[in-house]
């Protein structure tokens, strides 16, 4: 199962690829930087690379002109004066419906779930995936593989059924529901890393510790937890950034007053009423999207193994 | 039984006491929410529940209603055609980038995290910036009329033939970052020899792609046609930023017509029929996947 869904994480570690280059050179000999080949191969990668950067660049020069500037001008040009009023704006005054604080609130609100949802969901995945790859029960299998089929099923097949449940529960609308939400569809992933990862630690480790005397939290805080570090960290990352990334769990199990950032950036940029204010639409995308790109940025190659195994998560 | 505990082999239920606890949160959900949730809408969508789940079955009206629905149709539609097109250029864009980036280029840590970075947003994020880029008034198409070209059209957010396209381009953008990182895995794990034995016999490097290493590659593109097929069925968040389903109604897709079904036309049964149509489209998607990948593996 692992080995399918998380092609080979190896495969993209720096040691991995500069154990090859050490193994010798491969493919012909040296040719110099100038070749057509080499023209035809930077040339298409920077033509690609410039594709995907360009977006990001125009969010970035459209929410540093003022209006007039945009009604003029084009979308690619540079801003001829910059003005930082839009982003201002987008951050604390742009409307909602009747609420007119802007952007800070679905921040904050963002904030206050991703938070708790990354800490429960990581911390019940880890012991589970702990427990499933070290204390291993009879039907164990059988859940886990529910687990990961149920990973593929669309959301909005389950929704109205917790929906109710939530309901039943007094939780509905809450900032709690929607923790609860996060952890549940977070598990399937985060428990397959958690139990990949422990299955792969030298069971002598484990054997060691249970002919010491140590129980199942022991040896999960005291061996297990300090040597599972890394995985934390994708752990961690996958969470941060697919939580703060949600769209449809925080327009469906919270109240207005708790969208979250995503949600509140929708209405904001896509509401009827109004004129319709490009730079301060485009200054609150890039609000929105600054703390996963910063995750991205930061985390670098660990980022890339988060993904590998997140990937089914989609 | 208690007995027999206490006199020190305990039994099978205290067996693993801690670790049982530990997954109770796993079972739960897997049982309840994945299992008996996915059952509870399909069984609910035999029924005519409107604002509430009723019990009052109707058999296959639901489904009647659905397929007889335009909107539907046109979500099925678009879906079929956002989906085809998303998987051949994903794949192809994918593993064209990854055999480039495969060629030990100078600067390739530059170049992946700027062909990732976009996967690190979200659909809302990406929707919002191609509508702007795609603007008619302000974006690609009137920069190119500036530029003298003046007949030049290109709105596909306005026009309802094209519109999926346009939000084709913007998925792609998000994902195919993705695809080259699945892809380039998969090519650094073909094996060095295979490359040297396709030298020596003087056989040219694009035939050495096709023939060699996308067939042994196959796993590889197995799985990611898994991954984007699945994401594909679950779009969303991405037209409800970019057209909201529009023009008119020339962009919806099925997870967007469950949404507005359940929560704002309350027509709840209409939502778990579409709902249910969205899972048997997963499925079909998933089991040959599965059967292939451990049907196979069980018995070797």
């Amino acid at each position: 199962m692992a080995d399918t869904i998380a092609p080979n994480p190896n495969a993209l570690d720096p040691n991995a690829s500069s154990a090859r280059l050490a193994a010798g050179p491969r493919g012909k000999k040296p040719r110099p930087v100038l070749a057509p080949r080499n023209i035809m191969l930077y040339g298409a990668l920077i033509f690609a690379a410039i594709y995907y950067l360009l977006p990001l660049y125009v969010m970035v020069v459209t929410s540093l002109k003022g209006m007039p500037e945009i009604r003029l001008g084009n979308i690619f040009s540079p801003p001829v004066e910059i003005t930082f009023e839009p982003w201002v704006k987008a951050w604390s005054t742009a409307c909602t419906g009747l609420n007119c604080d802007g952007l800070s609130r679905g921040f904050w609100n963002s904030v206050r779930i991703t938070i708790p949802s990354t800490v429960v969901s990581i911390a019940i995945a880890s012991v589970n995936g702990y427990a499933l790859a070290n204390w291993r029960f009879k039907g164990a299998d059988l859940f886990f593989t529910i687990l990961i089929v149920g990973a593929f099923i669309p959301y909005q097949v389950m929704i109205y059924p917790i929906v109710i449940v939530l309901r039943e529960l007094g939780l509905y609308g809450s900032l709690t529901g929607l923790i609860i939400v996060h952890t549940i569809f977070g598990m399937p992933i985060l428990t397959l890393l958690f139990r990949n990862y422990f299955t792969s630690l030298p069971e002598e480790l484990f054997k060691a510790a249970r002919v010491d005397g140590a129980g199942f939290w022991m040896i999960y805080f005291k061996i297990m937890l300090p040597m599972a570090l890394p995985i934390f960290v994708v752990a961690m990352i996958l969470q941060i950034t697919g939580i703060w990334n949600d769209f449809l769990f925080g327009v469906v199990f919270t109240r207005p007053e708790y969208y979250p950032m995503t949600v509140q950036l929708n209405n904001i940029v896509n509401s009827v009423q109004g004129v319709k204010e490009y730079n301060v639409n485009m200054a609150a995308t890039i609000l929105t999207g600054a703390v996963p790109l910063f995750v991205y940025f930061v985390s670098g190659r660990l980022f890339v193994r988060g993904i590998a195994a997140g990937a089914v998560k989609g | 039984m208690t007995g027999q505990a206490n006199a020190g082999r305990p039994n099978q239920l205290l067996r693993n006491l801690n670790s049982k606890i530990a997954s109770i949160p796993m079972i739960l959900t897997a049982v309840v929410i994945f299992l008996g949730g996915t059952l509870w809408t399909v069984f609910y969508s035999f029924t005519n529940s409107k604002l509430l789940p009723r019990l009052n079955f109707v058999g296959l009206d639901q489904y009647e209603r659905l397929w007889d629905a335009p909107r539907w149709v046109i979500s099925i539609q678009n879906l079929a055609v956002y989906g085809f097109f998303s998987l051949i250029f994903s794949l192809v864009i994918g593993f064209v980038l990854a055999a480039m980036m495969d060629q030990k280029i100078r600067f390739e840590n530059a170049f992946r995290t700027i062909f990732l970075y976009p996967f690190a947003l979200s659909f809302i994020v990406t929707g919002l910036v191609w509508q702007w880029i795609l603007n008619p008034e302000f974006g690609v198409q009137s920069v190119v009329r500036s530029l003298g070209w003046t007949s030049f059209s290109f709105d596909p957010l306005y026009t309802p033939s094209i519109v999926i396209y346009g939000i084709l381009i913007a998925a792609l953008w998000q994902g195919t970052g993705l695809v080259m990182c699945l892809m380039l895995a998969g090519l650094r794990g073909i094996d060095e020899d295979i490359w040297k034995a396709a030298r020596v016999d003087g056989i040219p490097m694009w035939r050495t792609y096709v023939q060699i290493i996308i067939p042994m590659m196959r796993p590889v593109f197995i799985t990611t046609l898994v991954i984007i097929a699945s994401g594909i069925v679950r779009v969303y968040d991405l037209v409800v930023a970019q057209t909201s389903g529009g023009p008119g109604i020339a962009s919806e897709v099925p997870a967007k017509y469950v949404y507005d079904y359940m929560f704002q036309a309350q027509n709840l049964g209409q939502g778990f029929a579409a709902s249910t149509m969205m899972l048997i489209t997963v499925a079909i998607i998933i089991v040959p996947w599965a059967y292939l990948e451990f049907g196979g593996r069980k018995r070797g």
